[in-house]
């Protein structure tokens, strides 16, 4: 049976994928939305730290399994090639299933500010880096933040951030209460002079959209929510696309390749079905939401006659420029009982060290840390003291509940040799090339992340922590993971980055990407708001274009 | 070339020549175990209750640490098979040679000092020259932490011992509805 052809296929229903669908059925277009996984329900993995999307030694829980999935890492100082599995650190996974990461996500909802946009203007080159600004700026992402924060439902309050960008409109719900350590930290660092607030969330603080409210449990950040009251494109967007009568969801469906034709414009996908048939679905447009990996693995696993190194590839820039976050931060040792267990943990931040600190580029926001998990915690110790034994059975029955922990993402600076590309020799379950990920973070993040980690230590020792250790990130070794960005950079010139300003291929008029692939610089945010509000602007850039049944180009 | 898992993973075992030890001896007895032999499994339990020792609170052995990773051996970590198999015996051997028993009739103070030989990569034998010791010491430990404070259902953390040591609630019960469905999922891990 062949499949009936449709105006748009959107591959990957994650952050930027759900939004694009929505906007693109509910304005009329037929849609067929491909994903690789399939619904995630929270009974499958309750209360199983195992088996979650962060402590993931016994799997993930939110895909992808690794029975299909799998990559080549490449060790950058031995440049030893090894093969890794979903669950393994170096295949610097996210997610794959309806939603994606933001079934399981923490859900902090951050507007990046106007610097972020802006980073080579206002820091200049930074030697072995492609440091660039967007070339689209906050003014014109901010209505599609407001759309993100209404359509799929943010809780806070920003007027308390000095530091925060203007919006037009508040947010739709009120922020949640601090927990304990919430409560002290805000203290703390009001007596330093800071400016603490609570922390947007994609999470309803207040029955909203339909769904109940939170109700402050455990098992959140790295799990799905049990009833429900975390925000994500399954429970929103998605939903909206699919009640249009316009979009189809296909489940369990690995997207191989976008078929291009001789004249270079795509005439549709070719994937596998739940069942491994390959089969075909051709379609006017084709927008790739697959993350940052896996968007650039896509294309270039897309070879044609025009295109022989893969869609929209001819410069050698799709795969490049591979970012994350650095995480960075410190932990405190205290006294007594703060940690209260009360979800989604995560609850109070400050901005002040974001942008405008001297000879430091870019910088991060910092939080208090979600919820402990026990088996995490047995790695959280003063350095030098024992991993084993009845010292480490003490420290972890004595601390569980006096750690308190505060990091943040520290903002990276982009480099060319930070990548995904595809190894043709090893395969996947499909047959299909994996994506092989190589290169290192640029040196310059390690002294963003020093300097963070040192205002962390700062904040713990006010808050009254007797006893301060660092973790500081940024070191040599290749970042993406969950804040996966940057491998099909938006730009102006089509010899340095992959798409234009619409988020549409340079070389490819009916090829469009809306996910973290886009995202020039990553901010020292968590990126999925971002990346929400990108959906939602590609799609309507579509929409604007659409005529009947072709883009007016 | 298309390299399917297993291949790989056969590749990497040839080539760094551990096949060499593979099938290792069946045990005297019939185990009990799905699939560590009754001496293995005696050696994992003695180690395991160095990690995480019993005192006012149960220790490894009382929480079924052993049960965690010979199941895990079977399903999730049947990679890893290979490496304890060859891992205990190695040990065993060295204790044998050392002290004349095997790692479990160790006094225990004697069991600690091997440990941290371990740990710091220094333990004589042949075996643990391809092998670092350090890196299969780094193995019990995690895994032992991960029965010790894991979910039961993965076979360890029995009676929620390691919850109510650090004094944290389980299970959380949301409801009928949630608990129904609950069920269903929980007896599928209870194979
Ligand atoms: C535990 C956890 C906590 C997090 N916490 C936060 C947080 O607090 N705040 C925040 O901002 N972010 C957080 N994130 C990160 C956030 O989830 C990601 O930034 C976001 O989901 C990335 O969006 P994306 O659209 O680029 O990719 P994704 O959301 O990953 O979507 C890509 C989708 O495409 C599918 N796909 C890929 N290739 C194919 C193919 N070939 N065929 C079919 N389908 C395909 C994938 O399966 C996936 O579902 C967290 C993530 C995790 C896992």
């Amino acid at each position: 049976m062949t499949n009936s052809h449709v105006n748009a296929v959107v591959i990957g229903a994650g952050a930027g994928g759900g939004p694009v669908a929505k906007e693109l059925a509910t304005n009329g277009l037929s849609v067929v939305l491909f994903e690789r996984g399939g619904w995630a329900k929270y009974d499958d993995h309750n209360d199983d730290e195992l088996i979650s999307q962060r402590t993931t030694v016994l799997g993930n829980a939110f895909g992808p399994h690794r029975d299909k999935h799998w990559r080549i890492f490449v060790d950058h100082r031995s440049g030893k090639e090894t093969l890794v599995y979903p669950h393994e650190g170096a295949y610097n996974n996210n997610a794959a299933c309806v939603g994606s990461g933001t079934v399981s996500y923490g859900a902090m909802a951050w507007r990046f500010m106007p610097q972020d946009f802006r980073m080579k203007t206002i820091y200049g080159h930074v030697e072995g880096s492609t440091l660039e600004d967007w070339p689209i700026s906050y003014e014109d992402l901010e209505p599609y933040y407001e759309k993100a924060e209404w359509e799929i439902g943010v809780s806070g309050q920003d007027p308390q951030n000095p530091f925060v960008p203007e919006r037009k409109k508040h947010l739709p719900m009120p922020p949640f209460e601090f927990n304990r350590e919430g409560k002290m930290l805000y203290e703390a660092a009001q007596r330093r002079g800071w400016h603490p607030f609570p922390i947007p969330m994609l999470r309803n603080s207040i029955p909203y959209n339909g769904r109940p409210a939170c109700y402050r449990m455990r098992t959140c950040v790295s799990f799905a929510c049990p009833v429900n009251a975390k925000c994500g494109t399954h429970n929103t967007v998605i939903p909206v696309a699919l009640a249009s009568g316009n979009c189809e969801l296909r489940i369990n469906c690995q997207v191989a390749e976008i078929m291009m034709n001789d004249q270079g414009k795509a005439t549709g996908i070719k994937y596998f079905d739940e069942n491994g048939k390959g089969q075909i679905q051709t379609a006017d447009l084709v927008v790739v939401s697959g993350s940052a990996t896996e968007t650039a693995r896509l294309l270039l696993n897309s070879k044609s006659k025009l295109f022989p190194n893969g869609a929209g590839n001819n410069f050698d820039w799709v795969g490049r420029n591979l970012q994350g976050h650095a995480y960075t931060g410190a932990v405190g040792l205290f006294d007594r009982d703060l940690y209260d267990d009360v979800g989604p943990g995560a609850c109070v931040a400050i901005s002040d060290f974001n942008h405008g600190n001297d000879g430091i580029i870019g910088g991060g926001m910092m939080a208090n840390e979600f919820f402990r998990l026990p088996y995490l915690f047995t790695n959280q110790r003063p350095p030098g003291s024992p991993s084993w034994g009845k010292d480490h059975k003490d420290f972890h029955r004595q601390n569980y509940k006096r750690v308190m922990s505060v990091k943040g993402p520290c903002q990276e600076i982009p480099n060319f040799e930070a990548r995904i590309t595809v190894d043709p020799k090893v395969k996947d379950y499909w047959g299909l090339p994996v994506g092989k990920l190589m290169g290192t973070r640029h040196p310059a993040d390690r002294k963003v992340c020093e300097f963070v980690a040192d205002r962390c230590e700062e904040w713990l020792i006010e808050a009254g922590a007797y006893r301060v250790w660092k973790e500081i990130g940024g070191g040599a070794g290749l970042s993406g993971g969950q804040h996966q960005a940057g491998t099909c950079r938006m730009g102006n010139d089509k010899q340095t980055s992959v798409t234009n300003k619409l988020g549409q291929l340079h070389e490819i008029e009916n090829v469009f990407v809306a996910d973290g692939s886009l995202m020039v610089t990553n901010g020292g945010f968590n990126p999925a708001l971002t990346i929400m509000a990108l959906g939602f602007y590609v799609g309507d850039q579509i929409v604007k274009l659409w005529k009947g049944t072709h883009l007016k180009l | 070339m298309n390299i399917t898992r297993r291949k790989f993973i056969q590749s990497l075992s040839l080539a760094s020549g551990s096949l060499l030890l593979f099938p290792a001896c069946g045990g005297s007895q019939k185990s009990v175990w799905r699939f560590l032999t009754t001496e293995e499994a005696e050696t994992i339990i003695a180690l395991a209750e160095q990690i995480i020792p019993g005192d006012q609170d149960p220790g490894a052995t009382d929480a079924g640490v052993i049960n965690f990773i010979d199941k895990q051996l079977v399903g999730f970590y049947s990679n890893f098979q290979e490496t304890y198999r060859n891992g205990i015996a190695a040990l065993n051997q060295y204790c044998h040679e050392k002290f004349s028993q095997p790692f479990e009739k160790l006094e225990w103070n004697r069991q600690t000092e091997v440990l941290k030989l371990m740990e710091k990569n220094s333990i004589e034998g042949e075996y643990w020259k391809e092998n670092p010791a350090s890196r299969f010491f780094r193995m019990i430990r995690d895994h032992s932490m991960q029965g010790f404070y894991g979910s039961p259902r993965h076979g360890g953390n029995r009676d929620y011992v390691s919850y109510k040591m650090i004094r944290i609630d389980f299970p959380h019960i949301i409801g009928q509805n949630r608990y129904a469905s609950r069920c269903e999922t929980l007896n599928a891990f209870a194979k």
